[in-house]
């Protein structure tokens, strides 16, 4: 968080929260020790991840289609994993520590290529 | 103008609570307190006041029952005591951290064990540190006077604070005393119309009450709301004299009964400083020079002006309606000793503890204390530090 944080005579009395939807700017992502990795080939777009993840971390467009992960925000709970009903799964999970610097496509090819 | 009547404290507490009323009442039933839900229900049924009354499984629950409502943007009310005063306690904490100016009715009353259903402080001195705002009556008048003067320091903008008024149990609030009641119009007009600052109920302006905050936040949150708290003497203050000017009955931090000039004082709070006034009298009578010092707001605890008046003492005792736990001595005790050390008076204070459960105080055991004042003021010793009223058996 690069912003200055309020002092104690400028928070909003009784801890309220004035702007709606600004749970967006709180990331969770860094809590993760795993990640969810997806593979759009063998996805069946049943959106049963979407349904199941707590914390709205499955991306999807405007025409309804799943097209990723919101990794700000996602914890890492594996229920997206759990859930995916395809077989081979579409989604696993990997150590973070395996997925540092690593971009999406390598670690696709990484997990399910096998 | 007002009328005199003669209730309960119970029924004053109901009085106010319908002449105030408010949007929310949340009810469950406790003794010494029961009579209080049970007369505000008569009064909806009887179509005297508009409330919307909601009868809970739980004081947690009326506690929960009251922020909920609060929140929403309600003037809420409920009244309690003791053991149920001790089941809201996680409640209250969030009620004072979410600025909710919720008001309460406290019949001060023992916690078990053993079981006890009768008055003392156990109960609002068990709470003293919930970030409420705690008045304490000494009688039924007062006990109607503080509620409603506890809705308009609550709902004060730089306060938005909750509040209680506490009132000994059985004592005041079985007992019936004759008292003034106000208007109902005057009332009204006294406390004036509630302008919640975040109503939820407002989807123009979206909110949220109760979100978590983290190392980084709550720190700065909380005192933001010790400030808000520490507000409260100067509301306390005003409103006292607010409330003298529309009923001619004036209330301050604390009440000094003779005591600008006293050797001897007595510091308590409650129904025992009646009992205590009377003595004080008799012994100003003899050229003994006795005064109280009767504690109104307790929380905020106003340290420097009680410390200020009480530097004519040569003596002072303090009364604690409830057991040390351990301390050195009672709530009231450690506030006040505390107080008066920045203070250049050097006069020995000494502890009391009486009243446990509805143990009676007497006039002899009041003059028992200025007794022990007046040896400890001649000898210059001081046998005992803390001592107990009207209990079987010496103590120490």
């Amino acid at each position: 968080m690069a912003e200055k944080l309020l002092k104690w005579d400028e928070v909003l009395i009784g801890a309220a929260i004035k702007d709606p939807g600004n749970s967006k700017s709180y990331e969770t992502g860094s809590w993760r020790v795993e990640r969810p990795v997806w593979n759009p080939d063998t996805c069946i777009q049943c959106m049963f991840c979407w349904v199941y993840c707590p914390d709205s971390s499955i991306l999807v467009d405007e025409n309804g289609k799943m097209v990723g992960i919101d990794y700000d925000h996602c914890k890492g709970c594996g229920i997206c994993v759990e859930q995916c009903p395809s077989k081979p799964k579409s989604l696993q999970m990997i150590l973070e520590a395996q997925a540092k610097g690593k971009t999406e496509e390598e670690l696709r090819k990484e997990v399910f290529s096998k | 103008m007002g009328k005199k009547v003669a209730l309960t404290g119970n029924e004053a507490a109901a009085h106010a609570m319908r002449q105030i009323n408010p949007d929310v009442i949340a009810a469950f039933p406790i003794t010494p307190s029961t009579p209080i839900p049970q007369a505000v229900a008569q009064f909806i049924a009887d179509g005297e006041m508009d409330t919307e009354l909601v009868t809970v499984e739980s004081e947690h629950s009326a506690m929960s029952a009251c922020i909920g409502a609060a929140a929403a943007g309600a003037r809420v009310m409920t009244a309690t005591s003791a053991n149920g005063y001790a089941l809201m306690w996680e409640m209250l904490y969030i009620a004072s951290g979410m600025r909710l100016p919720i008001v309460m009715a406290v019949a001060a009353r023992a916690l078990s064990a053993p079981l006890n259903i009768h008055g003392d402080h156990s109960d609002i001195m068990g709470g003293r540190d919930t970030g409420w705002i705690q008045l304490i009556s000494e009688n039924s008048q007062e006990a109607y006077d503080n509620l409603i003067q506890a809705i308009k320091i609550a709902e004060n903008k730089d306060v938005m604070t909750p509040a209680l008024a506490a009132f000994d149990g059985f004592n005041i609030s079985h007992a019936i005393e004759i008292w003034e009641m106000e208007d109902d119009a005057a009332v009204k007009e006294f406390i004036g119309d509630y302008e919640p600052l975040f109503p939820l109920l407002n989807t123009d302006e979206p909110i949220t009450h109760g979100a978590w905050a983290p190392p980084d936040w709550y720190f700065e949150h909380k005192m933001s709301q010790l400030k808000g708290l520490l507000n409260a003497k100067d509301v306390v203050e005003k409103v006292g004299k607010e409330f003298g000017e529309a009923f001619g009955r004036e209330y301050g931090l604390y009440e000094a009964y003779k005591l600008d000039d006293a050797d001897f004082v007595i510091v308590a709070a409650g129904s025992v400083c009646g009992t205590t006034k009377d003595v004080v009298d008799s012994l100003r009578d003899n050229g003994i020079k006795a005064g109280l010092l009767k504690i109104r707001l307790f929380r905020p605890f106003p340290f420097k002006e009680i410390a200020d008046a009480l530097q004519s003492a040569k003596a002072i005792a303090i009364l604690d309606r409830v057991s040390p736990a351990g301390a050195q001595g009672g709530p009231l005790f450690s506030e006040i000793r505390s107080a008066l050390y920045d203070t250049p008076t050097r006069a020995p204070i000494i502890n009391y503890t009486y009243g446990l459960g509805g143990r009676d105080t007497q006039p002899k055991h009041i003059n028992s204390v200025y007794e022990t004042l007046k040896k400890i003021v001649e000898t210059g010793k001081v046998e005992k530090q803390f001592d107990c009223l009207n209990l079987r058996g010496a103590w120490g």
